[in-house]
């Protein structure tokens, strides 16, 4: 327990992401209703993002813009390091994973409403129920 | 700068992009333009396949960005077979589908074209691309549209089965971001030789061994390796049959490469066989995926189904190959990528022309069938043997590897299910011929009502004839296995 402690504290972004993950797994699972297991996916997605943003942070840097880099007074005035500026690699590579899950969380919203108007319910009790009813469940 | 492996992949993609407007003006016109792009795209794909094989790797950076911070597309003789069979398998499916697509989906052919290039150009970038971050995107296009692909299908069940393969391809493409995501936290690069050369340095690392599992589990479930399958059977069996007959053969077989991929080129050798002690348990993981799969197929009442359920079998084969951990293993593998796409399109093309005229495929539907369409029965039969492995056909030989390698290495028990899978897929397939042979309803009890009962007629020649030249072509790449081993998957394993 002595060495559990820290190890949370000092890692606390990863174990929030995996809390948020599992959360959303669970939801996936374990949830009977359509729309909520949609919102469990969308939070399974999320939790990645939040771990791939928190992995560019570092301690006293600053968003990763040069200063006057383009002419002007003081340009290349001073040594640039590189620890000074945070990674915006990761942020960069989230901002298409977020297409990605908005664009998948468009077509699953799609797919509800067209099962919706299909069997007029988005329970997945009564959806087994009512393809038993016209036969199709094997 | 030769910009033929952009091409691959651009072509299909701009094709899509106009198809999707071509339909406003004409609707035949969208299909024009898709046969267009696919055709310069299998084209390029020979190209470059010829380019490899003469002076080796291509390394193409898109835009001129130089790697590791551009993205570089990378082909050896891997990729660039991998590429040819999804362009070819493409386009000729295209060919055949012009008829069974308006029958499907009565009112929106121009929508079905635009989506179905669209995922073509995921699979081709898949396969074409040497960066991490954009195989997951590339990924992520192939499954999009598969998800709309499959609700286009089968109007009752078709959404749900589409609903559910979101579920789990989402946790599966979001497992290997995450993994990719651990392996940019050790190496600080998205490159894939970039990412290998820094590896190579701290392999004992339990970062490196947490992004190696998570992406392997992410690939597994977009492959349907058992017990990950469960999204497979039904998304496959809903589609529209026109999408079945692609998907079927080339979604689960680009992830086996990208999982080849991944462990030789990434991970390497070294990491994967001799660091790791995971090959014991993931070659009998495929064992039971084997014979699991055979004997779910073997209790289906369904054509179409059944053959889903094969294909978990024959993802069995190949991931077995692959962790078998010496050369004849993965050559059976890689060997077996090929073979496999032939085989399961011949399958699914033959099925395509059973629905086209049958309408649905459960098994006692196909009474009579020889009589009734003897071409496409013969194509079947002919991609039935292969599955099973009948010498002539390329199956055999494919098998053939893999089971040699599995006794190099000593696993028996994977040899063992291999061929009772075999067996299991003979009885399977001899069902089925039976059924099709006799045809009791015809002359058994025939009050003279015939012209209540729908006279079925062979499928449309353009059908027949893609079904026969692929048919053949399992022929065909069986008698040049040998060839095709020597001059590309040796050359790529040394």
């Amino acid at each position: 327990m002595t060495d559990l402690l820290p190890l949370i504290v000092a890692k606390y972004n990863y174990w929030l992401y995996v809390i948020l993950m599992m959360i959303g797994l669970y939801a996936m699972i374990a949830k009977n209703n359509l729309i909520k297991k949609l919102v469990g996916m969308n939070i399974f997605q999320t939790a990645i993002i939040l771990f791939y943003v928190s992995i560019g942070y570092k301690t006293d840097a600053t968003i990763p813009i040069i200063q006057n880099a383009h002419g002007g007074q003081g340009a290349h005035s001073a040594v640039i390091h590189a620890a000074d500026y945070i990674n915006p690699l990761p942020h960069v590579l989230m901002l298409t994973a977020i297409v990605v899950s908005v664009a998948t969380f468009g077509v699953a919203m799609a797919l509800a409403v067209r099962i919706y108007q299909r069997y007029q319910t988005l329970e997945e009790d009564e959806l087994r129920m009512r393809l038993a009813d016209i036969g199709l469940e094997e | 700068m030769d910009n033929t492996p952009a091409l691959i992949v651009i072509a299909p993609l701009l094709a899509a992009l106009l198809a999707g407007l071509a339909v406003w003006i004409e609707e035949r016109l969208s299909y024009l333009i898709a046969l267009t792009g696919l055709a310069i795209s299998t084209f390029s794909a020979v190209k470059v396949l010829m380019q490899v094989i003469d002076s080796g790797t291509i390394q193409y950076r898109m835009a001129g960005w130089a790697p590791p911070m551009g993205i570089e597309y990378r082909i050896d003789l891997l990729n660039a077979m991998v590429l040819l069979l999804v362009a070819s398998i493409a386009f000729l499916n295209l060919l055949a589908s012009y008829k069974s697509v308006d029958q499907e989906t009565n009112d929106r052919p121009g929508s079905f074209y635009t989506i179905y290039l669209l995922f073509v150009t995921g699979l081709l970038g898949v396969t074409a691309t040497g960066d991490l971050f954009n195989l997951y995107v590339l990924i992520e296009i192939t499954s999009l549209t598969s998800y709309a692909m499959v609700a286009l299908g089968d109007r009752d069940r078709g959404p749900l089965a589409s609903l559910n393969y979101v579920f789990i391809g989402v946790i599966g493409a979001s497992f290997y971001l995450l993994g990719v995501g651990y392996l940019y936290l050790k190496t600080g690069s998205l490159n894939m030789v970039d990412v290998a050369n820094i590896l190579s340095g701290i392999h004992g690392s339990s970062t490196v061994l947490v992004a190696f599992i998570l992406c392997m589990i992410g690939i597994w479930i977009k492959m349907a390796l058992f017990p990950m399958h469960v999204w497979l059977p039904n998304a496959y069996t809903y589609s529209p049959v026109a999408f079945a007959r692609i998907v079927a053969p080339l979604m689960t077989k680009v992830m086996v490469y990208v999982m080849i991929r991944l462990m030789i080129t990434v991970f390497g050798f070294d990491y994967v066989f001799e660091t790791l002690n995971l090959a014991d348990a993931v070659v009998w993981l495929a064992t039971i995926a084997v014979l699991a799969g055979g004997v779910m197929a073997l209790s289906q009442k369904n054509l179409k189904k059944m053959l889903t359920y094969i294909i978990v079998c024959e993802i069995g084969y190949m991931v077995g190959g692959a962790w078998m951990g010496n050369q004849l293993g993965m050559t059976g593998a890689i060997l077996h990528i090929l073979n496999d796409a032939l085989m399961t399109f011949a399958l699914f093309l033959a099925v395509g022309n059973m629905v086209y005229r049958l309408k649905k495929v459960d098994l006692p539907d196909l009474q009579g069938l020889f009589g009734k369409m003897p071409w496409t029965m013969a194509g079947f039969v002919l991609a039935a043997f292969s599955i099973i492995g009948v010498p002539p056909t390329c199956g055999f030989f494919s098998k053939w590897y893999l089971i040699l390698g599995a006794f190099e290495a000593g696993a028996y028990h994977f040899a063992a299910a291999l061929i009772i899978s075999s067996l299991i897929c003979a009885v399977l397939f001899f069902k089925v011929f039976e059924i099709c042979f006799f045809d009791p309803m015809s002359e058994g009890h025939g009050h003279g009502d015939s012209h209540s009962h729908v006279t079925i007629e062979e499928a449309p020649v353009s059908m027949l004839i893609v079904s026969g030249l692929v048919s053949l072509s399992l022929i065909v790449a069986g008698l040049y296995s040998g060839t095709i081993v020597n001059t590309i998957i040796l050359p790529f394993l040394k």
